[in-house]
């Protein structure tokens, strides 16, 4: 298990006090500008080396990710932007970083920005939050009263830090989309490439990057690159918070070593599936856009990137939900289409119509109402959405159906032959 | 995608009070000169705060104060589904129902909101109080099932919880925001199992020690 002193989110529950103060006597805040001194390549060089990996969801290298803009300022002015638009369902995690530690995001944003040569950032944070954006704010107020950020301030980089948020949009968690929506449009994916690096807020380089990616950077620049890597399997390195939902005995949120086995994780700190492991029907191992793991692989499987794309899903955001037996599968999943369907922003077809097309057949299998040639369209429909979208909400979408369809086909089946078995009862009488 | 349009009775007109109008005049002030359109969504919310829901002579302020076109408010207002486009409760309760939450026993609170506020969301209380909604995942999923009412989460519910809530304020009270079970937070029930030891190693770690 990661030592409580090897944690870099030490007041994710909120027990300790979030203010400045607080924050200094956790250690951050100190001496940043000696990080700073180092210069911008050098900070660009250590998140590369820490192998440092997204925490939003698509695990790109964060250092290679910086390492995209510009390396001078021309007319156009640099911009981080921070998503903190946290919707996956499953995920809320983000949301303990702004209300508990707000000052670990604060700190790195300005070192984030520093390294790309921005002197503006805004985080973009979901609408639902309000009280995380008037922490967040709060905390941005302090680091300004103490000129750690802000014009002149003691760390030597001019540096604004601007708090915007939303009002209710998934889609705009994706990173075009979210530009879109700060720039005062409605949240619709843009194409790509022009990338953000080169055509991002207001036509300018930008970056935009998760809460935990930067959140982590303070940590990473006082404790270096080797200390980082040394958690987790090589191309999986470091920290990462997990949040544990669903039919464990107690939900929870926990910063873990990567690449822990997820049957450790669940049973250590989630007081284990509710009714015994054996009682496990299946997990989400992402968030709800990650395929579905059946018992037989959550047996075993390890909780990073590499070992979760090899079984067909994805480390996503690292929000497990796990499923017992009682579960009524079709049911979970067909929520989770009705989520997809409600959340597409209509830009492009297969999506819009897609989604709603998903969601109606898996509510009729829900009730046995459907054929078995029905299974093979579905999985046909999944794989005319994937791959035929502007943006990755199009896979997001299909995944989970096709990770069900994949594992809990047998169930399906016999949902269909019990209805059908029924209706052919009541015709007998 | 969801299909929203304009309430079919409109007030008169809208204006902000000298409050909102000094905050809506701070939140251009984030946005460099020029790209005040980013202000949009902050400016719907605070005339929701201020009426409840959204209305088009609001709309209209919104995209006159920003230099928008009508239209493009218009769009805001109707992508973003935290805006009510229709008269609602004086307190909205809005439940979770997505799949986290639904494993959490979110009918529980449905069913609740049913009994006590209306059987069809959307739809106001006999006594004003409330109307609620059906929304997605609302971001508190290892506290499921939540409820979002006001500015703040309501937690850990079931049933009971539920109807204990909803009498507080019907009694004209708040009821503490978050955990409805005892939780502090995001930490497993019972009390947190790590962030509890900071202390050293007690051996070295390169294993020197005499």
């Amino acid at each position: 298990m990661l030592a409580d002193r090897d944690r870099i989110f030490t007041n994710l529950y909120g027990l300790s006090d979030w203010t400045l103060e607080g924050a200094r006597a956790r250690g951050q805040w100190d001496c940043t500008n000696a990080i700073l001194e180092k210069g911008p390549e050098a900070i660009v060089d250590v998140m590369k080396k820490s192998g440092l990996r997204g925490r939003g969801g698509a695990g790109f290298p964060t250092g290679l990710k910086w390492s995209f803009m510009p390396k001078e300022v021309k007319e156009r002015p640099h911009y981080l932007v921070v998503n903190a638009d946290e919707s996956e369902p499953g995920t809320c995690k983000d949301r303990d970083i702004m209300r508990h530690d707000p000052h670990l995001l604060v700190e790195g944003c300005l070192i984030a920005s520093f390294a790309m040569r921005a002197h503006a950032c805004y985080i973009y944070v979901r609408g639902e939050f309000i009280r995380e954006r008037e922490r967040l704010q709060a905390a941005i107020d302090q680091a300004y009263e103490a000129r750690l950020i802000g014009k002149n301030n003691v760390n030597g980089w001019d540096f604004d830090c601007y708090v915007h948020h939303g009002a209710g949009a998934y889609i705009c968690g994706e990173e075009t989309a979210l530009l879109e929506s700060l720039e005062g449009k409605k949240g619709q994916p843009r194409l790509k490439p022009p990338f953000p690096a080169n055509m991002g807020l207001y036509g300018c380089p930008t970056t935009v990057n998760n809460v935990e990616s930067i959140a982590v950077v303070p940590t990473i620049m006082r404790r270096g690159p080797d200390w980082f890597s040394s958690f987790g399997r090589p191309n999986n390195t470091g920290t990462k918070v997990f949040c544990i939902s669903g039919h464990v005995n107690k939900p929870c949120n926990v910063e873990e070593e990567m690449s822990i086995p997820l049957r450790e994780l669940i049973e250590r700190h989630a007081g284990g599936v509710r009714g015994g492991w054996d009682n496990l029907m299946a997990v989400i191992p992402g968030g709800s856009s990650m395929p579905v793991l059946s018992k037989e692989i959550a047996d075993t499987i390890l909780m990073d990137f590499d070992s979760l794309v090899a079984v067909k899903s994805g480390l996503g955001t690292a929000a497990i939900v796990v499923m017992d037996k009682s579960t009524d599968i079709i049911k979970a999943f067909a929520r989770l289409a009705y989520f997809y369907r409600h959340e597409s922003c209509g830009q492009c077809t297969p999506c819009r119509e897609g989604t709603g097309w998903m969601w109606r057949v898996l509510t009729r299998m829900q009730k046995g109402d459907a054929q078995t040639a029905d299974i093979d369209l579905l999985q046909e429909v999944t794989k005319q959405i994937e791959g035929h979208t502007i943006c990755a909400f199009g896979e997001g979408a299909s995944w989970p159906v096709q990770g069900f369809l994949r594992h809990f086909r047998p169930e399906i089946e016999r949902r269909i032959a019990a209805r059908k078995n029924t209706a052919l009862a009541q015709a007998a009488e | 995608m969801s299909s929203r349009r304009l309430y079919h009775e409109q007030p008169s007109g809208f204006a902000f009070t000298p409050d909102n109008k000094v905050r809506a005049e701070r939140e251009i002030t984030k946005y460099p000169p020029g790209r005040q359109a980013s202000a949009v969504i902050a400016l719907l919310w605070f005339g929701q705060e201020q009426e409840g829901w959204v209305t088009k002579p609001m709309i209209e302020v919104v995209a006159h104060m920003l230099g928008m076109a009508y239209i493009r408010v218009l769009e805001v207002a109707t992508f973003y589904t935290m805006f009510h486009l229709h008269p609602v409760g004086k307190h909205v309760v809005q439940v979770c129902t997505t799949t986290p939450c639904w494993l959490a026993g979110s009918d529980d609170v449905v069913a609740m909101c049913k009994k006590h506020i209306s059987p069809l969301q959307n739809t106001i209380s006999s006594d004003g109080i409330f109307s609620w909604q059906e929304v997605e995942c609302l971001g508190a999923c290892v506290n499921a099932p939540a409820a979002q009412i006001g500015n703040d989460f309501y937690e850990d519910l079931d049933g009971p919880r539920t109807e204990a809530v909803l009498a507080t304020f019907r009694r004209g009270e708040t009821p503490k925001p978050g955990s409805q079970a005892g939780r502090h937070s995001s930490e497993p029930a019972g009390g947190p199992l790590t962030l509890v030891d900071f202390s050293e190693p007690s051996q070295n770690p390169a294993g020197d020690t005499t």
